[in-house]
């Protein structure tokens, strides 16, 4: 099973490679133009991914499997929900940087639900919000980030509904 | 000497990221040729007025489109400018970080085909109730 997974993860890594070739056909200049903004954008994500994997070894001594179901498992009730919002509003970098810890944290009992919220939640990027207030005023900008919240809410419980019933 | 909680811990950190590594090799590689091939104008040239498919239209390209945030606001602000409607603008934007086709792949390999698939959906579909929400919010409170 473990090894099937792996062998999935380099077969969509495979996937891509002949992607690039296959571009690479049709425009080589693309393909270097794409491979530049690769290199541009690792070393942008670099910083991200270190603290992504420094919170799993972190996870990994302090945070058992019980304490992860205790706080964000089954019957961790509004603790649960703040936490993982929180966790999505905070979370910085591109979203698939935080699938490993979201991947392990779900092996140790963290509810689907939460990780639905977590991952709606990194649509409120604080960092950002006066660029949108800059192109879409205040008043966009604060009643977005209420529904934003609000959907996150929403969205997790549905999720939560239609996929922890039958795993 | 190193604890052997520290020990273990860093092993279980190291075979994770030995695991991870294609995925998010992959994803940036990926995404890097997705922005690269797209150009943002392209975005502008779909959207017609309508007040029914446009902000279909703007949740569909937000699912499709990938990279900063930054950029959503960036082309919202100028397809807001070029007059496309608040809605379908509002939808591009939630859609763009809150659903992600070119992510989808690497999102099924780590949590899950069931969640990955349904998180996508019901965050494709609450994208458009949000929009209408917000801009309904919005006209009562000018």
């Amino acid at each position: 099973m473990m090894k099937q997974r792996l062998l999935s993860k380099w077969m969509f890594f495979l996937v891509v490679f002949i992607s690039y070739l296959a571009a690479a056909l049709a425009d080589t200049g693309l393909v270097f133009s794409a491979l530049s903004y690769t290199a541009d954008l690792l070393w942008t994500v670099l910083p991200v991914i270190l603290m992504v994997f420094a919170l799993i070894f972190v996870s990994n001594i302090i945070l058992t499997p019980q304490r992860i179901v205790r706080y964000m498992g089954k019957g961790s009730g509004i603790k649960g929900w703040l936490i993982a919002m929180a966790g999505g509003i905070l979370s910085s970098g591109p979203i698939y940087m935080w699938y490993p810890l979201l991947s392990d944290l779900r092996e140790k009992g963290m509810k689907p639900s939460l990780i639905a919220a977590f991952l709606y939640n990194r649509a409120v990027k604080i960092p950002l919000m006066p660029l949108m207030i800059y192109y879409f005023g205040w008043a966009f900008t604060l009643v977005l980030a209420f529904y934003m919240i609000l959907f996150s809410i929403i969205n997790g419980l549905i999720v939560g509904k239609l996929t922890e019933v039958k795993e | 000497m190193v604890s052997p909680i520290y020990r273990e811990s860093a092993l279980k950190t190291w075979s994770s990221f030995m695991q991870n590594a294609p995925i998010l090799l992959g994803m940036l590689l990926l995404i890097s040729l997705f922005i690269t091939a797209v150009p943002k104008s392209l975005y502008s040239s779909f959207f017609t007025g309508n007040l029914v498919l446009d902000p279909l239209l703007g949740a569909v390209f937000g699912s499709l489109a990938t990279g900063n945030p930054l950029n959503s606001y960036i082309i919202g602000g100028e397809l807001l400018a070029q007059g496309v409607g608040l809605v379908a603008i509002t939808a591009f934007i939630l859609s763009w970080v809150t659903v992600g086709i070119v992510q989808l792949p690497a999102e099924s390999l780590m949590l899950g085909k069931r969640f990955s698939v349904t998180r996508n959906m019901v965050s494709f579909l609450t994208a458009i109730i949000a929009a209408i929400l917000v801009v309904l919010t919005l006209g009562v409170l000018a």
